[in-house]
């Protein structure tokens, strides 16, 4: 390769491109969307995918594409906050157990091993059955059922890091633990957790959806993307767009990211 | 078999500690059971009578294993929210009775089907030396991975049942009455359910094989002047198929998994569907019973691939 020519890099660009659009649309649609997205209209119900409603419309009449806008912000905004709480625990948990070990470790790991041997899907329902319905205890299920895979990759970091020269040296100068775990040690865990995100989010995007098409997570009126699909179900007959959208939309988005952690994962090469 | 008997108590006392885990987890919980099933109208001595039936007046570690006993006698309690008529409740087993075999039937359908279509994919995948086919293979592995499975199921639905007419959708028909046609109906749930996983094991088997491709026994056995197919299947698949089973013990978890949310999408009367509804009515008692029993043949499941593993692997035991 010539020299100063930057290596093409086409999962990242497509991955951006397909996450940003998801990701703007979104946000948009948390501010103005064409129509109401609760607005029903009984005159307009099943409407074809058209110019005036560019995915159609559903059972009661609503603008297929402002809830769809509506349900991708949803979903996003779940799963980013899923990920920061399972990755917040993860770097806490990962970063004590790696750095010091012994017993607490020994436990923690024992608790993970047992956690990691179960569906996430399940484990998340078992957590909304103690905790209740709703979009907080959501979030918290599954950041918790998330949790396990970030404090193994974070702890592997740290044990591999501990007795680098620059640790020891740091600690011979008489730098405080909580300095050495999380300013030394820290940044150089990030570049492998940053993929893991990404990652991470992929199935947390999974995993809201499939919990919110089983009605266990947002509940209606709110769109979704995965409560749309359960309604929509009904009438895969006489309105197919009703299902086949909302569907793509969750298609989009998680091929999106993982072209987007493909891409991230080959720039760290 | 010392390693057998070994293995075998860790089993149980695995059990044990997830009974006692799912125990104190609904013990903890917010939120008074008999308010929720006699709602707030009742007075004090109806509550206190059922408190009494529900045995949820003795301490907790006596409950604990007055429930424990009754599992294992076969006793697994009563429902909160369903009853049988109007003065009683209807029993965990029997709720849970005629829903498990269709459960099971779906899972061990889906499974044969991700061996059937895995295997071979994956071996021929690996053998290939077709760019198209590599490339096509690639895209689909990778595009059916993406695919969360209630909206496969869907388009499955949409695709086989409503445009093609292969089957009605809805139209399950009950194990009982009709077995053939039950599994007929199953086909296309058990499908759904196996396309992502049969795309996860063929990638898997494939990156297996071209691993073992390039080792050094392999060479040796061309140079002994053995053919092609023999090195393929002798050498190659067998030492290649030793992280695939693992990776299939994974799988089993999984397919429980998945089907919890196909049975929703095809309507099956399955238990994974009894969980989603008791999880939204909060229905404790089978809660518990449904994830004790999960759990059980997640545990078992793998506990047979650790043996199967010794049986492909001799040299584990050696060890």
């Amino acid at each position: 390769m010539k020299p100063g020519r930057k290596k093409q890099n086409p999962y990242l660009i497509a991955g951006m491109a397909m996450t940003g659009s998801a990701a703007g649309l979104g946000l948009l649609g948390a501010f103005w969307t064409p129509f109401g997205t609760t607005a029903m209209s009984a005159a307009e119900r099943f409407q074809a995918p058209s110019l005036r409603h560019l995915f159609g419309t559903d059972n009661f009449g609503r603008d297929l594409f402002s809830r769809v806008m509506q349900g991708m912000g949803t979903t996003i905004c779940i799963s980013l906050l899923v990920v920061l709480f399972s990755a917040f625990f993860g770097i806490l948990l990962g970063a004590l157990t790696g750095y010091f070990g012994g017993v607490f470790d020994e436990a923690v790991m024992r608790v993970i091993d047992a956690v990691n041997g179960f569906p996430s899907i399940l484990l998340a329902l078992v957590m909304i059955s103690l905790l209740g319905n709703g979009r907080q205890n959501l979030i918290l299920s599954l950041g918790i059922v998330f949790t396990p895979s970030y404090v193994r990759i974070v702890r592997s970091e740290y044990v591999k890091l501990r007795d680098a020269d620059y640790i020891m040296r740091a600690r011979l100068m008489g730098v405080g633990k909580l300095r050495i775990l999380f300013v030394h040690i820290l940044p150089n865990v990030l570049p492998v957790l940053g993929v893991s995100l990404v990652i991470g989010l992929n199935n947390a995007i999974l995993a809201e959806s499939g919990m919110s098409y089983l009605g266990i997570g947002v509940q209606p009126p709110d769109a979704s993307l995965g409560n749309m699909l359960s309604d929509a179900q009904g009438f895969l007959q006489s309105a197919p767009w009703y299902a086949l959208i909302p569907g793509l939309a969750i298609v989009w988005i998680v091929l999106g990211f993982s072209l987007f952690g493909e891409g991230l994962r080959r720039l760290g090469e | 078999m010392r390693y057998l008997g070994k293995k075998l108590i860790t089993l149980i006392m695995t059990l044990f500690l997830v009974s006692a885990a799912v125990f104190l987890a609904f013990q903890i919980i917010p939120g008074d059971v008999v308010t929720s099933i006699l709602g707030t109208e009742a007075t004090p001595e109806m509550e206190a009578k059922l408190r009494e039936e529900l045995g949820l007046t003795e301490p907790p570690v006596k409950q604990y294993f007055h429930w424990i006993g009754g599992i294992l006698r076969g006793d697994l309690g009563v429902s909160y929210r369903y009853s049988r008529n109007m003065n009683e409740m209807m029993p965990v087993a029997e709720l849970i009775g005629d829903k498990l075999p269709v459960t099971l039937w779906l899972a061990a359908f889906s499974f044969v089907l991700i061996l059937l279509i895995s295997l071979p994919l994956g071996v021929i995948w690996a053998k290939s030396a077709n760019p198209a086919l590599d490339a096509v293979l690639g895209v689909l592995t990778q595009a059916s991975m993406a695919i969360p499975s209630f909206f496969l199921g869907i388009l499955v639905t949409y695709l086989f049942g409503i445009v093609l007419h292969f089957f009605v959708p809805g139209g399950y028909v009950s194990y009982e009455k009709d077995f053939p046609a039950f599994l007929g109906y199953l086909f296309f749930p058990a499908l759904s359910v196996a396309i992502p996983k049969i795309a996860m094991t063929a990638r898997f088997l494939r990156n297996s094989m071209l691993t073992q491709m390039g080792a050094d026994y392999v060479r040796t056995a061309y140079g002994k002047g053995c053919t092609r197919r023999r090195v393929m299947y002798g050498h190659v698949l067998r030492n290649a198929l030793m992280p695939v089973v693992t990776f299939l013990g994974m799988i089993v978890a999984e397919i429980v998994a998945g089907s919890i949310v196909i049975e929703q999408v095809f309507g099956l009367p399955g238990i994974g569907r009894l969980l989603v509804s008791s999880v939204n009515n909060r229905d404790f008692p089978v809660v518990e019973i449904l994830i004790l029993y999960i759990t059980f043949v997640v545990i078992l499941v793998y506990f047979l691939v650790d043996i199967l593993y010794r049986v492909i692997d001799p040299r584990i035991s050696e060890k």
